[in-house]
């Protein structure tokens, strides 16, 4: 399996490093510092997302939520700054992480401990977290001029000489690498997925694991939706509609099995950077918006489907030399 | 001695067994949202109201029926309101080219059809990807093809006689009411009275022991899909013939609502368990939710909210241990 993983990735970034070949030749902006920033800018917040995501898809589950999250926790925390202008952004982000932590641990507690299949339970609360955004805001919009510059400030500003944005998503990656990879609940995590009955009689507590899971995609989603709401300086009822897919799709194009149990940070980081590019390249090739979805589309299926082939000739494989 | 076993098929009639049954819980929660409605709203029940208030939640109710199918399979499928839109985008165009109406009908189904197809074939030839993702992946080009086709155009200004589809009347009931009818009864036998519909209920619990008794399940699995693609086609004839034009972005989220209904229908996402009655009425519910608060003037947003938390809400319940909570603990 090691080096079917290793082989996947090297096929992606093989894929990555021929496409921006080929965009660098037809348009010669793309791979300027400037247009790269604003490339990894603009996909930071699907890779935070994608995080989190990859971690309920380790246990075999689903959020469809995080969209209707991002937008109630961005609202907000726009409408508290748009009341109290003088207040740090530190804080808003505080309130928008502590509003998608409340969410997810609403997904949580319907998934882990009252037993409803996750897609139900986030089908359910991403109507209820919509329904939400749209009534505190009674419908209007929070607009740029009603934020403050200081938290604007948080999507254009600068840590050590990079984006704050990306800062916050490499920040992210390094701690929940570490999480996933090294520590005894990040691994429990990959058990509860890969085989249920098997980590609960293993003394694992799978019903903890699966809250804490759903807590964190929340979180995550939380923090997701203050930076959104910064970068685009607008915070909107129907904010990141159907952005769970996407995050899904980089999640999956990354090599995370939706069965659970499968899955690495190194291959989602690709996988939400060939997304990204994908965003921030075709515009600039010319390539009509309206081709774009088609395009995303075609890449996704010719991905997973690549990926089956493989793992299926990697199985055969191994099972003929088991033969011998 | 003639020596036969007769083995006994009937079930016997049990009627506390009748009575516990989702089905009346759903008429117990249609009942009480009737009377809610009734008590908000002076306007609410009135027969012209309601078959008015029909036309407008059942253009999706055809995609609710054969969803029931793939659930019980224990697949799912969100690429079907990509499929409305690239079926209707194809119609709009074929017809402002010059392909009269009727032709243009044929074409969107069979457009419906083509995709269905796709998606069952590829679920079929990649049993180890979840239907969720292959349909993830071809909603995205399914809607993709329909904004390459019309990019941010609308087609229509169809003939007159094409808008009688989504505003007709037979006497005082609406047409699609009847054709939802005329299909929710096709549907119902296909799942409940032949071999065909309680194969499906087998594969939803036990595939391999399906096809190892022979059932050709493969075939089964993309006959199913390819339904759903018609009957998404379907959907768009009406919600086109509403809406007068055919424009990429229609039905965004349709997917979501299919799926919210069917399962509070009762049918479980693992497969093999629910029936055909539960969905139906669980339609009317929720159509008829919307359209008593939506009398009152409670924003849609609310709904939102209400539908949701009466999602989980119906799930929930039987998930909790009945046994637990009446007995008492047993010393030990």
């Amino acid at each position: 399996m090691r080096n079917i993983s290793k082989f996947r990735e090297a096929g992606l970034l093989a894929f990555i490093f021929i496409l921006c070949i080929f965009i660098q030749f037809k348009n010669p902006s793309f791979l300027s510092l400037e247009n790269i920033n604003d490339l990894l800018t603009n996909t930071a917040i699907l890779s935070i997302l994608a995080v989190g995501m990859m971690m309920v898809l380790l246990t075999a589950g689903i959020d469809l939520s995080i969209g209707s999250t991002l937008a109630l926790s961005g609202m907000t925390a726009a409408l508290v700054v748009s009341n109290n202008p003088e207040l740090s952004p530190i804080v808003a982000i505080l309130i928008g992480v502590a509003v998608g932590t409340v969410c997810g641990l609403i997904v949580g507690f319907l998934v882990s401990i009252l037993g409803v299949f996750p897609i139900i339970a986030s089908l359910g609360m991403m109507n209820v977290f919509r329904g939400l955004t749209f009534m505190i805001s009674g419908g209007k919009w929070v607009s740029a001029h009603q934020m403050s510059d200081s938290f604007k400030a948080i999507a254009t500003s600068s840590v050590l000489g990079i984006n704050t944005l990306i800062f916050i998503a490499i920040i992210i990656y390094i701690v929940f690498y570490y999480f996933i990879s090294y520590t005894r609940t990040g691994r429990q995590i990959y058990a509860v997925g890969s085989n249920v009955a098997s980590a609960k009689i293993s003394g694992i507590n799978t019903k903890k694991t699966l809250l804490l899971v759903y807590t964190l995609m929340g979180t995550l989603s939380g923090l997701a939706g203050v930076l959104w709401v910064s970068k685009f300086a607008s915070a909107q009822g129907d904010t990141a509609t159907g952005y769970e897919l996407n995050v899904i799709a980089a999640c999956v194009l990354g090599g995370v099995s939706v069965a659970g149990g499968y899955g690495k940070v190194s291959g989602l980081l690709v996988g939400a950077l060939l997304l990204g590019i994908l965003n921030n390249a075709l515009p600039l090739i010319n390539v009509s918006p309206f081709w774009q979805n088609a395009i995303q589309g075609v890449i996704i299926l010719a991905a997973i489907l690549m990926n089956a082939l493989v793992k299926r000739h990697a199985t055969k494989e191994n099972l003929m030399r088991r033969k011998i | 001695m003639e020596n036969k076993r007769i083995i006994e098929n009937k079930k016997q009639f049990n009627l506390k067994q009748f009575f516990f049954q989702w089905e009346w819980m759903l008429v117990a929660v249609f009942i009480i949202v009737n009377i809610m409605n009734t008590s908000l709203s002076p306007y609410y029940l009135s027969f012209s109201g309601i078959m008015d208030a029909s036309m407008t939640f059942l253009d999706k109710a055809f995609m609710v029926l054969p969803m029931v199918f793939i659930i019980i399979l224990g697949d799912i499928d969100i690429s079907i309101a990509s499929i409305t839109a690239l079926s209707s985008v194809i119609m709009g165009v074929a017809y402002n080219m010059g392909l009269p109406m009727p032709l243009a009908i044929l074409l969107a189904l069979t457009v419906g059809a083509v995709c269905g197809f796709i998606n069952g074939t590829l679920i079929v030839r990649f049993k180890e990807l979840p239907a969720m993702i292959v349909t993830l992946s071809t909603m995205t080009i399914f809607r993709g093809i329909a904004y390459i086709i019309l990019e941010d155009q609308a087609a229509g200004k169809f003939p007159e006689w094409y808008s009688y589809l989504g505003w007709g009347y037979v006497g005082p009931i609406p047409f699609m009411l009847i054709a939802f009818i005329v299909f929710a009864v096709l549907f119902g036998l296909l799942l409940h009275k032949t071999t065909f519909g309680r194969s499906v209920y087998g594969m939803g619990n036990n595939i391999t022991a399906c096809r190892y008794s022979g059932i050709k399940t493969d075939k089964i699995k993309v006959i199913v899909s390819t339904l759903m693609g018609v009957m998404a086609a379907v959907t768009a004839l009406f919600l086109v013939s509403r809406t007068g034009s055919a424009r990429p972005n229609i039905a965004i989220g349709y997917e979501m609502d299919v799926i919210a209904m069917v399962v509070l229908g009762g049918i479980s996402t693992l497969g093999g368990k629910g029936r055909m009655l539960g969905a139906i009425i669980s339609i009317f519910i929720i159509g008829l939710l919307r359209y008593g608060l939506g009398l009152i003037n409670v924003p849609a947003q609310a709904l939102m909210i209400i539908i949701g938390i009466i999602l989980i809400i119906a799930v929930t319940i039987p998930n909790i241990n009945l046994d637990k909570l009446t007995k008492k603990k047993v010393a030990a």
